[in-house]
């Protein structure tokens, strides 16, 4: 039982950090960006050059996910989402545009590091060993990362002034506007740090669990569950969310494998009956 | 546009896709365009039930769920229980819609992207089921279902045995645009009449629209249960024509195909997502010769007509014509 809690915590914190960027873009743009997962995949990838081939320092492979993601996020809203938001008539036309960047993603990773399902060598060996908890340190290492990335994620958004301005835009554009906040550049930075958190579990997920061109689909849809557990737009939502996930999996995957491969099914039930008891997650504002 | 050029207009397409594109294939022997044309035909259908959601405001990523459905309610019952093909397509739709009754329910009350994510969900809750469950013969599919028998009428043939084709695909052909005539007939009869305009009311505001005295959520589970119909039936016909249905013949990707046929054409025009699965369809086909590329290129096209025409297809028309022809979408508060 105790390895599956501990499993379950690990699970939770990376998930964590995955929904925290996708929650982000969410709270500033309104915009679901279906390409998360690609830009996770993106991230594992760049980790992967740099540690797995090139032999840097970890660290910096994983800054450098986390830079190519921000640059890649901000080019992304500038020139993608806010022409299309200014444009278009519906605000849904960004979903549109939100499936088409992650197909161009997925296409660009597939050209650029193939099909092949990339691992790296571990970061630090050795496994901890107790009564009955069996755990490498590497995953702990990398939960204690994710946690103390989600630490920093929160306490920069609630004292520093760009967390600030990002918390004011989330809740009322604008009423941010008219105070004085520029908006444009908020939603620039908003969009890339939310890239930057995708890039930085890809690359930290890359050294556990490796990283294969095809699982980016479904690492949105994961994101897209934690994100509507905890409610859509809402920081808390999305911690509280992928924990919860993560405990489920670990649980259901513990609890329920002598059925066969039911997990999943029984995750989305509970969730849709769920969903239709609170329509707005745990946390969420009404209607999002 | 007045009556005459509408009626025009109805007269040339029934035309061109009942006997230009027949005669054209034969003349060239492109018999494959057959089974082509029928999927878009079929797709279209299902996109329309898309389109329809999207009409009463909710954004649909779940069509997949009820296409896959409907395949497998008639490939069941045609397999397992000997059920002409005719009587299961008309069943494998009142199936979906009896099924979106159910679950759009509760899920009806969710808005904007919390429905869309459920309907995703969806999706993924019934490709996981037909994987699951006994009935449905799990990853192996519902394999070799046989090809539509005759149907009479008091001794009197009035459909062939789909066997007696020497192009079955020919057949189907028929069948499926035929069925995409019917549903978008129906889906353009039902926008112009007065429940339309009741879901014109629900898409700008359904607080108002509830004021008004509109039964808001009967109106939105009607539109969502006929959505659930037209993918129904046409998942069933696509198994027929495939000969088979599997957990992946519709997954989470032909779900967000479906949304993007709609926004394509243009959400504002009840003919949108026909355009809008011809293109796509057509679009990704011909570029099969860029190889591995043809991701790339699709899907930079996708973004590249996002940022030219926002607003679909449909929305480039001549100028005289804009000013007469008034979208059927405004843009919300």
């Amino acid at each position: 039982m105790e390895q599956v809690v501990a499993n379950g915590l690990y699970l939770g914190a990376q998930y964590a950090l995955i929904a925290l960027g996708l929650t982000l873009i969410f709270a500033l743009m309104n915009v679901l960006n279906f390409a998360h997962g690609q830009m996770y995949v993106l991230g594992g990838f760049v980790t992967y050059e740099l540690y797995g081939q090139m032999h840097l320092p970890f660290v910096v492979a994983l800054a450098a996910s986390a830079v190519t993601l921000a640059v890649l996020g901000g080019l992304i809203e500038r020139f993608l989402f806010r022409t299309v938001i200014r444009r278009s008539k519906r605000e849904e036309s960004t979903m549109l545009l939100a499936a088409g960047v992650a197909y161009f993603l997925d296409a660009l990773i597939l050209l650029l590091f193939g099909e092949k399902q990339r691992g790296v060598p571990k970061i630090v060996s050795g496994v901890w060993v107790s009564d009955n908890l069996i755990m490498p340190y590497d995953r702990i290492l990398v939960g204690f990362l994710a946690v103390l990335f989600i630490a920093a994620f929160i306490l920069m958004m609630r004292y520093t002034k760009p967390g600030r301005a990002m918390r004011a835009l989330a809740q009322d554009r604008v009423a941010a506007q008219l105070m004085g906040v520029p908006v444009e550049f908020y939603s620039l930075v908003g969009f890339a740090l939310g890239a930057l958190l995708a890039g930085l579990v890809g690359g930290l997920l890359v050294a556990i669990t490796g990283v294969n061109a095809g699982i980016g689909g479904p690492i949105s849809i994961k994101a897209f569950m934690m994100v509507m557990i905890g409610g859509a737009g809402v920081i808390s939502g999305a911690i509280a969310g992928g924990f919860i996930l993560g405990m489920l999996e670990s649980v259901g995957l513990s609890v329920l494998h002598s059925y066969g491969d039911v997990t999943y099914l029984v995750i989305f039930a509970a969730l849709m009956a769920f969903l239709s008891v609170r329509p707005n997650g745990l946390m969420g504002k009404p209607w999002g | 546009m007045s009556t005459s050029a509408r009626l025009a207009t109805l007269v040339i397409f029934v035309f061109a896709v009942f006997v230009a594109v027949p005669v054209l294939i034969g003349l060239t022997h492109r018999t494959d365009f057959y089974y082509t044309l029928s999927s878009v035909a079929l797709l279209a259908i299902a996109s329309g039930g898309v389109w329809l959601t999207f009409y009463i405001g909710r954004i649909n990523i779940g069509q997949g769920a009820y296409a896959l459905m409907g395949g497998y309610v008639s490939a069941i019952l045609v397999v397992r229980y000997g059920v002409s093909f005719w009587i299961t397509l008309p069943l494998a739709g009142a199936f979906c819609a009896a099924a979106s009754v159910l679950i759009g329910l509760p899920i009806l009350r969710l808005r904007g992207v919390y429905f869309a994510m459920v309907t995703l969900v969806l999706t993924e809750v019934v490709r996981l089921l037909a994987l699951a469950l006994p009935i449905t013969n799990g990853a192996k599919g519902m394999v070799s279902l046989p090809p539509p028998g005759p149907i009479s009428l008091f001794g009197l043939t009035l459909v062939p045995s789909f066997d007696t084709f020497a192009e079955r695909n020919e057949a189907f052909y028929y069948l499926s645009v035929a069925v995409m005539c019917v549903c978008f007939a129906a889906l353009y009869r039902l926008v112009h009449s007065r429940v339309g305009r009741l879901f014109v009311a629900l898409q700008q505001n359904e607080e108002l629209a509830s004021s008004m005295g509109l039964n808001v959520p009967a109106l939105r589970v009607l539109a969502y249960s006929i959505s659930s119909f037209f993918g129904g039936i046409g998942g069933a016909i696509f198994a027929a024509i495939a000969q088979s249905v599997y957990p992946s013949s519709f997954t989470v990707a032909d779900s967000v195909n479906f949304m993007l046929n709609c926004f394509l054409g243009g959400l504002g025009f009840v003919f949108g997502p026909m355009l809008g699965t011809l293109v796509l369809y057509f679009g990704w086909d011909l570029l099969f010769q860029a190889g591995q590329y043809q991701l790339l290129i699709y899907s930079g096209v996708m973004i590249a007509l996002m940022l030219v025409l926002p607003n679909g297809l449909l929305s480039i028309r001549p100028l005289n014509f804009r000013k007469r022809v008034r979208p059927l979408i405004w843009r919300r508060s």
